[in-house]
């Protein structure tokens, strides 16, 4: 993806299809200002508010304070580490769930032989248009013991009535798996695409040469759509690393119970803008050192994926 | 013979005992993807059959059809709720920021596809960095933005930033659609005399359609689910979306679930709608931003 790459069948024309930079420059503006101005700006400059303390007007330079109150008080950098932590296990069963579910769907949605794939590829696509906060909501009233707790006593399932978003030890994982419930459609989406990119040629001639479909899985298939397992980790690790709404909805802002849940969106979320349960005064700095770690942890990853995609091409 | 070498042409990849295999195995593969369909499904399912409930029968019956169907959960959600108001507030904010996306988007990347400098790579780059970066990081600094523009608890405080956030994903599509047509198409429209915008308007825009519709689908749907920005900017009934209505609505209606689930069914039914009525450019759009690095 060269930019300069893109314009070279144009040359051919000849001078007056080729106007300059100055004629060009009046259809870029209007886009390139919206995005500097409301985007590419205020990102930087939240790099440089995370070294200042206080809001606009009374605002005073305190160098590296915030981070060291991020990762260091006594009270602060627990509760940064532990929505740290708890992300990473977050991020730890998309990623599991995902790319083995999604692989495994993937495969036998790409079947040549077997209908219906277009109409399972449609249904298990459905949750990942819902908005995130109406599943939340949908999942935490279904969770609710009181729901259909009698009923599933009367049908002899009462182990699956419990206070799952209640309990310490239950709380992250099950806000996981609904966050993995809604999401598996886009990685499935993607594998199917990348099972459907393999060279037909490359199986047929492993399938003369005798290689049986388990064979042709593991040493043909899988290693050919490995790349793909690569962007998931990205889109999944950034979009983890945000994660607000299916907290906030299954298990308030305040990553109940006792901060089990609590992932880095929602700290960010009440450091920065809300203010801290239960004063509730927001320190936009501090709120700024938590979105630049982030930034600083996304650059990491990114832009070496973004180098090595454009290199490809 | 003949018939049996055809069919091995077509399914290469299956096994040479393949007859019964291949269809133990696709029984096998139906029943897998049908229990996933389930599970996909169940939930939704809950969601809507519940909505039609009284508030007695959701728990005396929580799984199966409503007995007694009764419309009273939405029109009361709708009445008492004010939901359309909160539904027109949702439509404008997707209508107007998928708009300005389309129209700056296709400007901007018909430039950048045809103009060839060291400095248009640079503002290529410069934009498309933005796609991997959630704008969510800028929040503290635009929060600040809106208040010393004074547009705080009004729709303006939103288009800007959805804009901004779809311009990277719409300009790689674009430039990268606008470029893989044929040359000749301008050549000729040249000789013409046509002016370049003209030739914008009336020969790429009609031509990048399909490019367009999956930049606003791809767009469509995190505007209308957007959470964030309305919880952080507006806080003033008459202009709230319907997602940051519905948080308020779950906290009103807590204990009558029944209208909960109508104010959330309400909430997802219009994308779900547009979705089942074009699912495969839904697909195509959604997943165009996982493949879009």
């Amino acid at each position: 993806m060269d930019a300069r790459a893109i314009t070279r069948p144009i040359r051919r024309g000849g001078g007056s299809i080729r106007p300059s930079g100055a004629y060009w420059i009046w259809y870029i503006l209007p886009a390139l200002l919206v995005y500097a101005v409301f985007m590419a700006y205020p990102m930087l400059d939240s790099v440089r508010l995370s070294l200042y303390e206080g809001t606009t007007g009374a605002r005073r330079f305190v160098g590296v304070a915030n981070y060291v109150k991020l990762f260091t008080d006594a009270v602060v950098s627990q509760r940064f580490w532990n929505a740290f932590g708890n992300t990473w296990v977050f991020f730890a069963f998309h990623m599991l769930l995902q790319n083995v579910l999604g692989i495994f769907f993937a495969h036998l949605l790409t079947n040549r032989t077997m209908r219906g794939s277009g109409i399972y590829q449609s249904i298990i696509f459905i949750p990942c248009t819902i908005a995130v906060l109406v599943t939340g909501y949908m999942f935490k009233m279904m969770l609710n013991p009181m729901w259909a707790g009698p009923t599933l006593k009367n049908i002899g399932l009462a182990f699956l009535s419990r206070p799952w978003l209640g309990e310490r030890s239950t709380a992250l994982t099950v806000i996981s798996l609904v966050s993995c419930w809604q999401w598996l459609g886009i990685p499935t989406m993607m594998f199917v695409a990348g099972f459907q990119g393999i060279d037909e040629d490359l199986l047929e001639a492993a399938s003369i040469e005798g290689a049986n479909n388990w064979h042709q899985f593991w040493r043909i298939k899988l290693p050919l759509v490995i790349p793909v397992v690569g962007m998931i980790a990205i889109l999944t690790f950034v979009s983890n690393f945000n994660a607000f709404d299916v907290i906030y909805s299954m298990a308030t802002p305040n990553g109940s119970p006792d901060y089990a849940t609590d992932l880095i969106g929602t700290l960010f979320y009440r450091y920065g803008v809300a203010g801290e349960h239960p004063i509730g005064i927001p320190e936009p700095g501090l709120g700024a050192a938590v979105s630049t770690t982030v930034f600083a942890m996304l650059l990491c990853g990114v832009i070496p994926t973004l180098r090595a995609t454009r290199g490809k091409e | 013979m003949t018939r049996s070498f055809e069919r091995e042409r077509r399914t290469p990849a299956a096994p040479r005992t393949r007859s019964m295999r291949v269809m133990n195995m696709h029984i096998f593969s139906h029943v897998l993807l049908v229990v996933w369909s389930f599970v996909a499904l169940f939930p939704v399912w809950m969601l809507i059959i519940n909505a039609f409930k009284s508030k007695r029968e959701i728990y005396a019956n929580p799984f199966g059809l409503p007995g007694a169907w009764t419309l009273e959960n939405f029109t009361s959600a709708i009445r008492d709720a004010n939901y359309l108001n909160y539904f027109r507030n949702s439509l404008t904010v997707v209508v107007v920021s998928l708009f300005m996306i389309l129209a700056l988007g296709s400007l901007c990347a018909y430039a950048l596809a045809h103009w060839r400098s060291r400095l248009s790579g640079a503002i290529y780059f410069f934009i498309i960095i933005g796609m991997m970066l959630p704008i969510k990081i800028a929040t503290i600094r635009l929060l600040e933005m809106m208040k010393a523009f004074g547009l705080l608890n009004t729709l303006w405080s939103l288009f800007p930033v959805y804009i901004a956030m779809g311009i990277p994903t719409s300009i790689f599509i674009l430039t990268e659609f606008i470029h893989g047509l044929p040359n000749e198409l301008y050549e000729a429209s040249f000789v013409d005399g046509a002016a370049r915008l003209r030739i914008y308007s009336s020969i790429v825009l009609p031509l990048i359609r399909p490019a367009l519709a999956t930049v606003a689908i791809y767009n469509l749907v995190p505007i209308w689910n957007d959470l964030w920005f309305p919880l952080i900017f507006i806080n003033k009934e008459a202009q709230k979306t319907v997602l940051l209505a519905v948080t308020k609505l779950q906290g009103q209606y807590a204990t009558d679930w029944p209208k909960v689930l109508a104010v959330l069914t309400l909430s997802a039914l219009p994308v779900i709608l547009l979705y089942l009525m074009m699912s495969k450019q839904f697909i195509k759009g959604l997943t165009a931003g996982a493949v879009k690095g």
